[in-house]
């Protein structure tokens, strides 16, 4: 079975690219565009793994792994945060509330791809 | 027993010399003889009596008159003497005794001369030394004052209260910046001889840093302290103190005072708060759109087979973030353009002063004439005044070498935020490429140079520079753009107030510790606020207010003319027409100042822990008292009057106008009737009168109160 991707991002622009790469590699992908729209689709989509925009209106991409992380239900799902942030405190922020990735916009998306499917158990 | 009783005496023991002897004898020979005996001697002396008595008195005669002789010359004449040399030992210092009298007199007239004059030779040298040492002593302070006033750094001396002993021009500037309110002085950052510092930084921190001296100075450290305080305007300011030593008892420095140097930092923390920002709109701002792109990019590359739509998508998101940056870009450097350019550390120099020096060394290094055309003398510039002189030589160093022009012209116009500082010449054309080989030049003129090329020097400047030909004149010009600078307004009015010595420090403060008012103390102990009122009217209670106060300060015994108070106030009504040429302010000078409400406060806190003197007081007194109410405001200090004291001293005088005791005192003042002049005429007064004061016992403050509440004209009533 394909694994679950849940792309959470309020930019298009880039959400376009990733739901099109994750798809050509075969991954089942959703897509949020806020924090709040994030919490749900985690409940009813059941991702294995989210890729988080920090910056977004309604949740920031920290208070929704905030909230995920202190679920125990939720305890396998990984997370790997995307942001325009790249300040040495806010990196340590991000994997400091339990963030499983930290990458920095702009990034490879090969390299990101990489390093979902070695996340995944799939290398 | 007195000279004339000795002098009588003598004649009297002369008298009984010259007959007593001869009555004695005859006496003894009279009961020596028989009868028969004494018949014939009676027969014999009676007949020749009046010869002898003749003789005798003859004798006595010429007796009297030896001795009164002698008694002239040497009892008088020593007693004389000894009076004029008590007058040359006190009052009069130059008088001489006059050899007169017998040789012994005379010669003792000398030596006592001689006396007077190695002592006065003595007492000469002495004053002289003293003299030069207090010349000395007063020279270095002025010297350390001028050395103060021309700091670039904000400068305040205070002693271990927080007294203010020194200031400088700087420090003034700076603190009249902070203050906040409708008045020149008002704001809780009043700077002035005598005041307390804390009205401006924060007490806690000041006595913190002096803790911090303390330790650093027993541990044997650099003793030094820094802080960072905010105002109550929120400014932040820097402060740095260092301790003023004195050898304490045991040989070890103890702390008398300490140093301050403030320096007001929120605009530079601001400008580099904005330089963040806009480093930081570049940055992060930058990140998001610039991995929309790339992962587009990447997608287009690694799937070229895609379907067209799809591929139209992630060309136009490439297109669409690419533009998005470009919108960025352009919108930081609008917003930040300012805090991004000039880091070069760039001076505000007014424009005219630039180009007096590159005349000055024009003239000394090519002895090429220089002249000036149309000049904007008030144009402040933003320049490294260094490098731009030796750029305006260099130009013309090069031009004389090529062109050998008669002579140069200067302008200096100003062109919105824009200085246009013209070197202007007559001849030929130039070609566009030897100037540019010029820009591009190290720049030396004689001996002077600078690893810089023009081009390097104004783009310093955040200027441009360029060469342009007016035809109809025959004429060419180099033009220097740089940027205007918006001068502190107050540098100007120091300009014009240069000329008086500045009276920002006074050493004697470091002994004078705690201000409050005590009426024991003497009168030239204390400080004082002088003022004078202009009103609308001579009637308080009947509507007329105050138009203008003006006051000066009085510490240690010395008129600040630097410390002063001058403000005119709204009264809120028509003025009277028939008062106008008394006060000279018009309703037009009045519209638009402060009212009362605003004004008051402002006065009342400058004249803070102040005695309050004014000529006629109880008549501006009546005035304030009346506002009372309305402020909230008290003026509850002593208050001192010029015109009850006058009539303390001169009693038996007239007039007690202004005017009058100005003539009377011989104070000589240049202006009046305006609230400032006639405070400060009425300090001077109060200065002559002090010393007057104290020949007549009258040495304290309550002492003077009590004096003048006799007075005939303390019972005048407003």
């Amino acid at each position: 079975m394909a694994h679950k991707i849940l792309i959470v991002d309020d930019e298009p622009n880039i959400v376009i690219s990733l739901e099109f790469l994750m798809k050509k590699e075969g991954f089942e992908v959703a897509v949020a565009t806020d924090g709040e729209e994030a919490m749900a689709k985690v409940a009813s989509f059941d991702p294995d793994l989210i890729l988080l925009d920090v910056m977004m209106p309604k949740k920031s991409g920290f208070e929704v792994c905030e909230a995920l992380r202190a679920d125990p239900a939720r305890a396998g799902l990984l997370i790997v945060m995307l942001t325009a942030k790249g300040r040495d405190t806010e990196v340590a922020k991000g994997l400091a509330i339990g963030a499983d990735a930290y990458v920095t916009k702009p990034f490879s998306t090969k390299d990101l791809l990489s390093r979902v499917k070695d996340m995944l158990g799939m290398a | 027993m007195k000279a004339k009783h000795r002098f009588a005496l003598a004649v009297v023991v002369l008298g009984l010399l010259m007959t007593g002897p001869f009555v004695v004898t005859s006496l003894l020979v009279w009961l020596d003889m028989r009868e028969a005996e004494r018949n014939l001697l009676t027969e014999l002396l009676l007949s020749r009596l009046p010869v002898g008595t003749m003789m005798t008195v003859f004798g006595f005669v010429i007796g009297v008159m030896v001795l009164h002789k002698l008694f002239k010359q040497y009892v008088e004449g020593l007693l004389r003497m000894a009076e004029t040399l008590r007058l040359m030992l006190s009052a009069n210092r130059n008088f001489r005794v006059t050899p007169d009298g017998p040789p012994e007199v005379q010669q003792l007239a000398r030596a006592a001369n001689d006396l007077a004059q190695q002592r006065d030779e003595l007492m000469d040298d002495v004053d002289a030394q003293i003299a030069r040492a207090k010349a000395s002593v007063e020279e270095e302070k002025n010297r350390l004052a001028a050395l103060m006033s021309e700091l670039a750094q904000a400068v305040v001396v205070c002693n271990l209260d927080g007294r203010i002993l020194l200031y400088n021009n700087r420090a003034r500037l700076q603190f009249k910046a902070l203050a906040q309110g409708p008045t020149s002085v008002s704001g809780g950052a009043l700077i002035g001889l005598g005041r307390s510092i804390f009205s401006i930084l924060e007490k806690n921190q000041v006595q913190h840093a002096q803790e911090v001296i303390r330790q650093r100075l027993d541990a044997g450290k650099a003793a030094l302290s820094n802080f960072i305080t905010t105002t109550r305007g929120g400014q932040l300011l820097r402060a740095q103190m260092v301790p003023v030593l004195s050898a304490g008892v045991e040989g070890a420095a103890a702390m008398s005072g300490y140093v301050l140097t403030v320096e007001n930092i929120t605009r530079s923390l601001e400008q580099e708060a904005r330089r963040d920002q806009a480093l930081h709109s570049l940055t992060e701002g930058s990140r998001s759109a610039l991995g929309s792109i790339r992962a587009a990019v990447t997608n287009l590359i690694d799937y070229p087979d895609m379907e067209p739509e799809l591929r139209e998508r992630f060309v136009k998101v490439v297109d669409d973030e690419a533009a998005k940056m470009s919108q960025r870009l352009d919108q930081t450097m609008a917003e930040f353009s300012d805090s991004m350019k000039a880091r070069w550390p760039l001076e505000e120099v007014l424009g005219i002063d630039i180009i007096a020096a590159a005349q000055g060394r024009i003239d000394e290094k090519l002895k090429l004439p220089t002249k000036t055309e149309e000049m904007d003398d008030a144009l402040w510039i933003k320049a490294d005044s260094y490098s731009l002189v030796l750029a305006l030589v260099f130009v013309a160093a090069k031009l004389q070498d090529h062109y050998e022009p008669r002579e140069l012209r200067f302008r200096l116009t100003a062109e919105g935020k824009l200085a246009y500082l013209d070197l202007i010449w007559a001849g030929p054309a130039m070609s566009s490429e030897t100037f540019y080989t010029w820009e591009m030049e190290s720049m030396h003129v004689g001996g002077d140079t600078a690893p810089l090329s023009l081009r390097d020097m104004i783009d310093r400047h955040g200027g441009e520079i360029w060469y342009q030909r007016e035809k109809a004149a025959h004429r060419a010009f180099f033009r220097f753009v740089l940027p205007v600078a918006t001068p502190v307004a107050e540098q100007q009015e120091e300009r014009s107030r240069a000329s008086n010595r500045p009276e920002y420090y006074d050493f004697d403060l470091f002994n004078f510790a705690d201000k409050s008012i005590d009426l024991d103390r003497k009168l030239r102990d204390l400080t004082y606020t002088v003022f004078d009122t202009e009103t609308t009217g001579l009637e308080p209670s009947n509507g007329d207010e105050i138009i203008q106060i003006g006051a000066a300060r009085i510490v240690n015994n010395r008129l600040l003319r630097q410390e002063i108070f001058n403000q005119l106030v709204d009264p809120e009504c028509p003025l009277k027409p028939e008062s106008i040429p008394i006060h000279g302010i018009t309703d037009d000078m009045v519209r638009g100042q402060p009212t009362i409400g605003a004004v008051l406060p402002a006065f009342h806190e400058f004249c803070e822990d102040t005695v309050l003197i004014a000529h006629n007081a109880a008549f501006d007194m009546r005035f304030l008292q009346l506002k009372e109410e309305q402020t909230g405001i008290r003026f509850s200090q002593p208050v001192l009057d010029t015109l009850l004291l006058s009539a303390v001293i001169h009693p038996n005088q007239e007039s007690h106008k202004l005017d009058v005791i100005l003539e009377r005192l011989g104070i000589q003042i240049g202006s009046r009737h305006n609230a400032l002049e006639d405070a400060l005429a009425t300090g001077e007064v109060f200065l002559k009168m002090v010393p007057m004061l104290e020949d007549m016992g009258i040495v304290t403050v309550r002492q003077a109160l009590d004096a003048a509440a006799k007075t005939y004209f303390a019972r005048v009533k407003y």
